[in-house]
């Protein structure tokens, strides 16, 4: 997926606000419920049902329903957009290659 | 640059890294066989490993821990599958929980790697990394992206702290 103008700027403005940044931190990996959320901080339900609305609209968090709550994951996709998954490990040998050189290089 | 060529096969779930090092192959085979010297170069820059189990004999395991920037720790897995000392070294590499047991439900990727040596007395070493499966290629990347994108966000954190001072 290519990433536009319009929706960088969207990323850029959703993380630009330290609050929305711990609300993806926590829904990495673990969904939570807006209302344990809101608990999590000095705001009102209503704040924090804003702050997800913004995070959603980026694309960073997706909601889903589970029975009368609504979830809040963060969507990890839309963040590594372009790169694919071999140029990731790419980029870690690659990485490693370099540290070994600079062990060998070291004499140790 | 040491890395002679990169080869990814998306199909064939394979990525080949080749390198050149200006050491003999034994001292080489010590990066890997050493824990204190393999820990100097296994994690990723801002998550240095500690090897706490490294036995790399056939049917032997390592067990390593990585901690992140906010201190967090990220426990990980060797199991030895063919080792010939010091020319290469084969093993599944997989999660392990917080303590340090594998994942059981998690996909792991093998590596085989191998050391020859060059008639300048250096060394080559070609690494290929193997996934089991597409979809396992897609959950072990999206585990390790998770932890990526975390420390990420804390590098904002720390921007954004330091351009309000």
């Amino acid at each position: 997926m290519v990433v536009d103008i319009q929706e960088r700027d969207l990323l850029f403005h959703a993380l630009s606000d330290a609050t929305r940044r711990d609300i993806v931190r926590r829904a990495v990996g673990a969904a939570h419920s807006i209302s344990d959320l809101a608990e999590a901080y000095p705001m009102s339900f209503a704040a924090v049902q804003k702050h997800v609305a913004v995070l959603e609209r980026a694309g960073l968090v997706s909601k889903e329903r589970q029975g009368r709550e609504r979830l809040v994951r963060a969507e990890i996709g839309a963040i590594r957009s372009a790169r694919s998954l071999l140029d990731d490990l790419e980029a870690l040998w690659r990485a490693r290659v370099e540290r070994m050189d600079e062990i060998l290089d070291e004499g140790a | 640059m040491p890395v002679t060529s990169i080869d990814k096969d998306p199909e064939a779930l394979t990525m080949t890294v080749v390198a050149d090092f200006d050491a003999p192959v034994e001292r080489v085979w010590r990066l890997w066989s050493d824990p204190r010297q393999l820990e100097q170069w296994w994690g990723p820059p801002g998550y240095p490993a500690t090897f706490l189990q490294h036995d790399l004999t056939p049917g032997g395991d390592a067990l390593y821990a990585m901690t992140g920037p906010d201190g967090e720790r990220h426990h990980g897995w060797w199991r030895v599958v063919a080792v010939d000392p010091p020319h290469g070294l084969e093993f599944e590499d997989g999660f392990a929980d917080d303590d340090g047991a594998p994942v059981p439900d998690m996909p792991t990727m093998t590596v085989r790697m191998t050391l020859e040596p060059r008639p300048d007395g250096g060394t080559t070493m070609t690494n290929v990394t193997t996934f089991p499966s597409a979809e396992a290629m897609q959950q072990i990347m999206e585990m390790g992206a998770e932890e990526g994108f975390k420390a990420a966000l804390a590098q904002i954190d720390d921007l954004l702290a330091a351009e309000a001072v």
